[in-house]
């Protein structure tokens, strides 16, 4: 098989990558992500457009992204609101519809998912013309920080259940740091009719069913956000009864 | 065939072949040895993966690495963005 072209140093890829990044209050963090998507896009020498697509946030985070588009400029940073909270597949469809890039980067807005892994992810999906390149804290040197023994067992836990019953192929399924083929996302978020974390494991399942290509990348995960929201007693709920749903469905 | 069709498929399988050689259905003449062994083993099974479980799922926390440096990182960084933004006239 003939060697992907390199990075784009002498300007010839026609690839670009488009950042989706639902927000929700993130007024505080969005300024910070767009800083470090720019700084490793920047660095790396890959065209990029960064999509916000704000679900109506009270805190004011699209105005903060107003000011981003006016530092950054309006071809890079593309702002496509929405008026409420509506759910992660819809934002994905939403942000494709205006997206330019062939490759499409899903990533957490709150800075959980670090852009530094962005060239990694890129070299992965070239190095084997994979089809989806999902980042896993479970693997290699992926790891996570912030988080206490209860929250690692359940997150292991979790995990163990869903490679039994589902025996995915991939490492981290609830993970949502990630690269697609365009037509890969748009093919299987038009499939997946899961909430939540459960949504971010439907495509990975769909996506072997499918037969498409899946590679992995580790990842470090810093979640500050714990402190504030606890994983209880009804996320794990729905996160078992989507496991099961996803068990008898698929 | 999804996978619960799957599993129920291989669980009827394995659970038919034990009742067979156990209570010997198909009148088989097998030697005693064999429904010796073969009575006990869905209980075994099920206490060995329960066992492994334990064990695996013990082992992938006490080994979940912590990304201590990750953490530093991205306070500096913040601090550089923050810095560098401001710069740029953005009104936090």
């Amino acid at each position: 098989m003939s060697s992907r072209k390199a990075a784009p140093a002498s300007g010839v890829s026609a690839d670009k990558y488009s950042v989706l990044l639902p927000t929700y209050n993130e007024r505080e963090n969005l300024p910070l992500i767009i800083w470090l998507l720019v700084k490793y896009f920047g660095e790396s020498g890959y065209d990029f457009e960064v999509i916000v697509i704000d679900d109506g946030s009270p805190d004011g985070t699209l105005q903060v992204a107003e000011q981003l588009q006016q530092i950054y400029g309006d071809d890079k940073i593309l702002l496509r609101p929405r008026a409420k909270k509506l759910g992660l597949g819809t934002a994905y469809v939403h942000g494709l519809k205006h997206a330019t890039g062939n490759f499409i980067f899903i990533m957490d807005a709150d800075l959980s998912h670090h852009p530094k892994f962005i060239p990694e992810f890129i070299r992965k999906q070239s190095e084997g013309d994979l089809d989806l390149v999902s980042g896993t804290r479970y693997k290699g040197d992926g790891g996570v920080y912030g988080w206490d023994l209860r929250r690692k067992l359940i997150s292991r836990g979790a995990n163990f259940l869903t490679q039994v019953l589902l025996r995915p192929g991939a490492s981290d399924l609830t993970g949502s740091f990630r690269l697609y083929k365009r037509p890969v996302l748009e093919s299987l978020v038009s499939r997946c009719v899961s909430k939540g974390y459960v949504f971010q494991m439907e495509m990975i399942v769909r996506a072997r069913q499918l037969s498409y290509s899946v590679g992995e990348v580790p990842i470090s995960f810093v979640d500050r956000v714990y402190g504030e929201s606890k994983l209880g007693g009804n996320e794990i709920v729905s996160f078992v009864k989507g496991l099961i749903t996803l068990f008898a469905t698929t | 065939m999804t996978k619960l069709v799957e599993w129920l498929v291989g669980v009827t399988a394995v659970l038919v072949s034990w009742a067979v050689v156990s209570f010997d259905l198909l009148d088989l003449s097998l030697p005693e040895a064999y429904r010796e062994v073969a009575l006990p083993m869905p209980l075994y099974l099920l206490v060995s993966f329960g066992c492994y479980s334990l064990a695996t799922v013990g082992y992938r926390v006490a080994t979940f690495n912590d990304c201590d440096d990750a953490a530093k990182e991205l306070q500096e960084q913040i601090k550089e963005a923050k810095e560098d933004l401001r710069k740029k006239g953005l009104k936090f």
